[in-house]
């Protein structure tokens, strides 16, 4: 058996791994360096390779992204970090103009290996602008790849196969995902992009997830199993490019699609794929496929109006029995987790 | 002692035939604009063809260099295949960028040329950070960013200069102040009285400014500006005056839209750069016209030439579409 590591370490793994194989990887955001190394993931990295490889910058989020693209396109492999994506919006420019079409409107004459590391809050009173989920709007632009793990282990492989991948990156990290622990190889890996992981078999229901939705569909998982539902829990892992073969596959074989998604409902990643889905396996399904997502509405800062915000365990094996026809009344402390709904576990105090 | 005494014979006959490339390239792509076989916007540069010129001859081949919407000059001065820019503005599959990018995103890797973009200031922090990847490797190379005066009004620039004099980084900043961003003047966008190069002072940039339609003073500051980022670690700021003759999108004169006076027009014309030079070389450095007719004729065949390769070569397949959305990620791992 592996050792445990938090999905933390397992990102500053990978960087230090990176940057230890090739002299090209470069690490730098704003705090690269602070005392908190960046919720733990970039600590210890400058004193390892030095203040050239790993740095601090300006607060510059557009400029320092050009930066990383120019620096991209001339050999370097730069992983840049953004405490929230949120602050990251002021690159749109960089990300969306420059590295995800310089491959293609220059012929192939140049490619941006960059990898762009984007943490995305919840809970606490993060509010309508520290927790936003914008995989949409990176998925939605060609040439950009974006990645969204829900464990250590698929932190640490993904996050080496995005550093070593030759096109940009935006590599989303869930807060909440930070802490939890999970079984990691020391040595070396890359897990590909582009593959889904099913994290559980069933023949009910498919249940299509990415990142920290994937925790709660597993539990929702385990409670449906305990009243007869088997559920395909499928981990996209990476949301750009898709793997469609693994969700096709089995919504062939369960007939009931529920897609998962960490942000609003409107032109959400899970509005895609129940439109896919109801394009190629109209005459598949059983019952009316489902999206689970965050109601239209900005982020509220309040506990009182977060309660009802974020969809969980509950909501998805409530969803789950309506598209069986089952009616049982699931007991309500199978729900628990022994903290209040605003924050990921006993050990979080904030502030942020 | 004439003033461009410094100057070896070849280099002022480089200059001369640098700024007659770019000078008769955009007017036979004027010429030619309304047959209808370049689809794409041009920005042609005619008028502001010394700095083009001169910043690419005092570059080194290897120097890199990024640049903008009106980037047709600085590809050329740079050295950049001719044939293969007019295959891209023609959208062929020939072109430098086989036919994906068009005028405004040139590239020619081969003499450092990494690319210009469409969208105003976007390339200054891509070619700061080219000063990063220089510094990192350790080579002498310079990073050379072509800008106009409206850039300098985005925060790209700002976060980028800023972070090139922070980290000491081998960029030259090349403004070519031609007074309008598309048809907004200096006076609506900049406070009166402003220089821009005094401004980046306040960065820590050095700075200067100077003609930018004398083509041999521009060389020579480039020169001098390129050898103290060589020496210094550091950037360098260079402000150009100078004058687009043609309208901001197109091959035509746009001074019946009144956003400029036909006198302003007219001024500036008396000081055309290329006139300018072609009396220079003949008075103060007794070149024969004659030899300056044969460099034009000359260059126009070779124009020619690549007006004819554009044209025959062929249009990109249609599966060209779907390719080159990502680079292939083979070996990607060391």
């Amino acid at each position: 058996m592996n050792r445990k590591i938090t999905f933390a370490q397992a990102v500053n793994e990978a960087i230090g791994q990176a940057m230890q194989r090739d002299r090209s990887v470069i690490c730098f955001g704003l705090g690269a360096d602070d005392p908190k190394g960046v919720f733990g993931t970039t600590l210890g990295l400058q004193k390892q390779f030095g203040p050239e490889r790993v740095f601090d910058t300006p607060t510059s989020e557009n400029g320092m992204t050009g930066i990383g693209v120019g620096a991209a396109l001339n050999g370097i492999r730069p992983v840049m970090t953004h405490q929230r994506l949120d602050f990251f919006l002021l690159a749109m420019d960089q990300l969306v103009n420059n590295a995800a079409k310089w491959h293609y409107m220059f012929g192939g004459n140049g490619n941006v290996p960059i990898t762009i590391r984007l943490i995305l809050g919840r809970g606490w009173g993060q509010g309508p602008t520290h927790s936003q989920n914008l995989q949409s709007w990176f998925a939605h632009i060609p040439g950009l790849k974006v990645v969204a793990p829900a464990s250590a282990a698929d932190a640490k492989g993904l996050l080496l196969a995005s550093i070593f991948d030759n096109n940009p990156v935006v590599f989303l990290e869930q807060r909440w995902l930070h802490n939890m622990e999970g079984e990691v190889p020391e040595q070396f890996y890359t897990t590909p992009l582009g593959e889904a992981q099913l994290l559980q078999s069933g023949a009910d229901i498919t249940i299509v997830s990415h990142s920290f939705m994937s925790v709660e569909a597993v539990r929702a998982a385990n409670i449906l199993k305990s009243h007869g539902i088997h559920c395909d829990v499928i981990d996209l892992r990476t949301l750009a490019p898709l793997d469609w073969n693994t969700i096709s596959t089995s919504v062939q074989k369960t007939g009931r699609l529920m897609a998962l998604d960490t942000s609003h409902s409107f032109c959400s990643y899970a509005a895609e794929i129940v439109a896919r889905a109801s394009e190629q396996h109209y005459t598949k399904f059983k019952a009316a496929p489902r999206r689970i997502a965050l109601p239209d509405v900005p982020a509220p800062t309040s506990m009182a109006l977060t309660k009802n915000f974020y969809p969980s365990a509950r909501e998805i094996c409530e969803a789950a029995l309506q598209m069986v026809g089952k009616s049982v009344k699931i007991d309500a402390k199978l729900f628990e987790t022994g903290s209040p709904h605003d924050v990921p576990g006993p050990w979080f105090k904030g502030p942020f | 002692m004439n003033k461009d005494a410094v100057l070896d014979s070849s280099v002022l006959m480089q200059l001369y035939h640098r700024q007659m490339l770019v000078r008769l390239t955009e007017e036979e792509i004027a010429k030619r604009y309304p047959e209808g076989k370049m689809r794409c916007p041009v920005h042609l540069c005619t008028g502001q063809d010394a700095v083009s010129a001169a910043v690419g001859c005092a570059l080194k081949p290897d120097d890199l260099c990024v640049s903008t919407h009106r980037s047709h000059g600085h590809y050329i001065g740079k050295g950049g295949d001719i044939k293969r820019m007019l295959a891209e503005i023609y959208g062929k599959a020939g072109g430098c960028s086989s036919g994906k990018g068009g005028s405004m995103h040139l590239v020619d890797r081969s003499v450092g040329y990494i690319g210009s973009t469409a969208i105003v200031g976007n390339t200054i922090p891509v070619g700061v950070g080219l000063g990063l990847s220089i510094k990192l490797k350790g080579s002498h190379q310079v990073s050379c960013v072509f800008f106009g005066d409206g850039a300098v009004e985005e925060g790209a620039f700002f976060e980028a200069a800023n972070f090139a004099v922070l980290r000491g980084l081998p960029v030259l900043f090349l403004c070519e102040n031609n007074f309008f961003s598309v048809y907004s003047p200096l006076r609506v966008r900049q406070p009166e009285g402003r220089k821009i190069h005094e401004m980046v002072r306040g960065l820590g940039l050095k700075a200067e400014d100077g003609d930018g339609n004398d083509i041999v003073e521009v060389y020579t500051k480039t020169k001098n500006a390129i050898d103290y980022i060589r020496s210094n670690s550091a950037p360098y700021f260079l402000e150009f005056y100078t004058y687009r003759w043609r309208e901001h999108c197109g091959p035509f004169f746009d001074n019946n839209l009144g956003y400029r006076s036909e006198q302003e027009y007219l001024e500036w014309k008396e000081r055309d750069p290329v006139e300018l030079y072609r009396r220079r070389l003949v008075e103060q450095h007794q070149v024969d016209p004659k030899k300056l007719e044969q460099i034009d004729s000359s260059i126009m065949r070779e124009i020619e030439a690549a007006f004819e390769f554009a044209d025959a070569s062929p249009f990109p397949e249609e599966g060209e579409l779907y390719t080159q959305v990502f680079a292939d990620s083979q070996g990607g791992v060391k």
